[in-house]
């Protein structure tokens, strides 16, 4: 249990550092996801690109049943990458210009804690966007997308692309060119997510077998571990002048 | 309270702080004046565990920087002349979020006295991108205060800020340091730092090109002394 230790004058902070990280990191979230519930802007713009991309696939493809499942994997990871992107590029320029990641950094905790913190606002983002595409694309596409396997792989690939488009976004805003540098820097590092996503989702929605799908999970679960780790190490240098 | 020795600070090939020395004792406030360009900023950012520096010691309440940055952060509280808040949060929610990123107790009671003391009760839970410029540096410096700091930088607090807006905040700058705190402000507005300081430093070229107390000062002025320094 924390305990009451004197702070550098007579407010009072909590006397354990690791509770005191973890209030950091969803402080961070939930500053995010409630300015976010105010303006909408970032969702909103995440939704809009992803319904026109949507749009844009159903009428420039004549479609058969079998054709549409080949490509529907491939189409909602196009779909998640590019309306992620935006997300994630909106949600470190909003730090950036009123000098709010100045006020981040000054705060006394580990600086990952503000990456974590980044990250999961940012994966709810994109999980929310998935929420409404998925049954939007199941309706446009008369597919059945509500498999558990499928549901857990978008979760896994999710995970990877914030972890990953988190880190890179941080380097990116602190550039001029910062709109145009994320997806440059991004989508090299992405494409083994981007790849073994849909290969494992086309693997459960073509109803293959496991012993082909698990090695592509696999792959995600690493690239996961791996990212979330090595953005753990560097973030504080990537964040300082 | 502050300790500064041989600070130098490289941008690629250029100099911008050259050997700096610079000392602060608890409870003073201390103008930092100097032309644009003369590393004002980046001389805060680095006291400020912002920036690094390329070479020197620099120590802020007894802890050096960059090794015991955590704990100078602890200490310190900082205003830009960016708000560093969130305009679709509320000056409440603001509050709530950094005090929750200093990891405060009683966070409700602090707020409380911190609203008071910028004059921002009644707005509280308005949203932050509706107020003026000069509601929102009253905010930040609430802000800023909030984890009862003992050292306070002030980058160009008055930048943007209208005639009634800048009486406003002299008003809570001046409620800062009568709380005993030790700031640092830089500002190019002579008059209002030699209303607030009790000590004068020019940077010029990378280093204090010249300091002087509120007492040296008596008998001089402020701009005479500034512009010689300049020209020294």
């Amino acid at each position: 249990m924390a305990t009451d230790t004197p702070s550098a004058n007579n407010i009072r902070v909590s006397a354990s550092p690791s509770a005191a990280y973890f209030r950091a990191v969803f402080a961070v979230a939930w500053k995010d996801l409630a300015a976010e519930l105010r303006s909408r802007e970032l969702l909103s713009a995440m939704l809009v690109f992803s319904v026109l991309v949507l749009l844009i696939f159903y009428f420039a493809l004549e479609l058969d049943i079998k054709a549409r499942m080949d490509i529907t994997a491939g189409a909602l990871w196009v779909t998640f990458a590019f309306a992620g992107t935006l997300g994630l590029n909106r949600s470190m320029a909003i730090e950036k210009d009123r000098g709010c990641l100045d006020g981040l950094l000054l705060a006394p905790v580990d600086r990952s804690a503000i990456y974590f913190g980044k990250t999961i606002s940012n994966l709810a983002f994109m999980l929310v966007v998935e929420a409404i595409v998925l049954p939007l694309y199941s309706v446009m596409y008369n597919v059945n997308l509500f498999h558990p396997g499928l549901l857990g792989v978008t979760l896994l690939g999710s995970v990877g692309y914030a972890a990953v488009g988190t880190l890179l976004a941080a380097m990116s805003v602190q550039t001029r060119t910062r709109d145009v540098l994320l997806p440059i820097l991004l989508f090299p590092v992405i494409i083994p997510v981007l790849v073994a996503a849909v290969k494992a989702s086309s693997g459960f929605l073509t109803g293959a077998e496991m012993v082909e799908i698990t090695p592509w999970v696999n792959i995600l679960l690493v690239y996961d571990v791996i990212f979330i780790a090595v953005a753990f190490m560097v973030f504080d240098f990537v964040v300082e002048e | 309270m502050i300790e500064v020795r041989k600070l130098v600070k490289r941008f690629g090939l250029k100099n911008v702080l050259r050997g700096l020395d610079f000392d602060v004792q608890a409870g003073e406030f201390v103008a930092l004046l100097g032309p644009n360009g003369a590393g004002k900023t980046t001389f805060l950012r680095i006291l400020a565990s912002l920036s690094r520096p390329s070479l020197g010691q620099v120590s802020v309440a007894g802890y050096k920087l960059p090794a015991q940055a955590a704990a100078v952060r602890r200490r310190l509280g900082v205003v830009s002349h960016l708000p560093l808040l969130y305009g679709d949060l509320t000056a409440e929610e603001n509050l709530q979020f950094y005090g929750r990123m200093y990891d405060l107790q009683n966070i409700e009671a602090r707020i409380n006295d911190v609203l008071d003391m910028v004059g921002l009760s009644a707005r509280r839970r308005d949203l932050v991108r509706t107020f003026s410029r000069g509601m929102q540096q009253r905010l930040a410096i609430g802000r800023a205060v909030l984890h009862d700091p003992d050292v306070m930088l002030f980058d160009e607090p008055y930048t943007g800020l209208d005639q009634d807006a800048s009486e406003m905040l002299d008003e809570v700058l001046k409620n800062v340091a009568a709380a005993g705190r030790t700031v640092v402000m830089t500002s190019h507005d002579l008059a209002r730092a030699e209303d607030l300081a009790t000590r004068f430093d020019v940077l010029s070229r990378g280093v204090i090109a010249a300091s002087a107390s509120r007492v040296e000062l008596e008998n001089s002025n402020l701009l005479t002394f500034y512009k010689q320094a300049l020209a020294g």
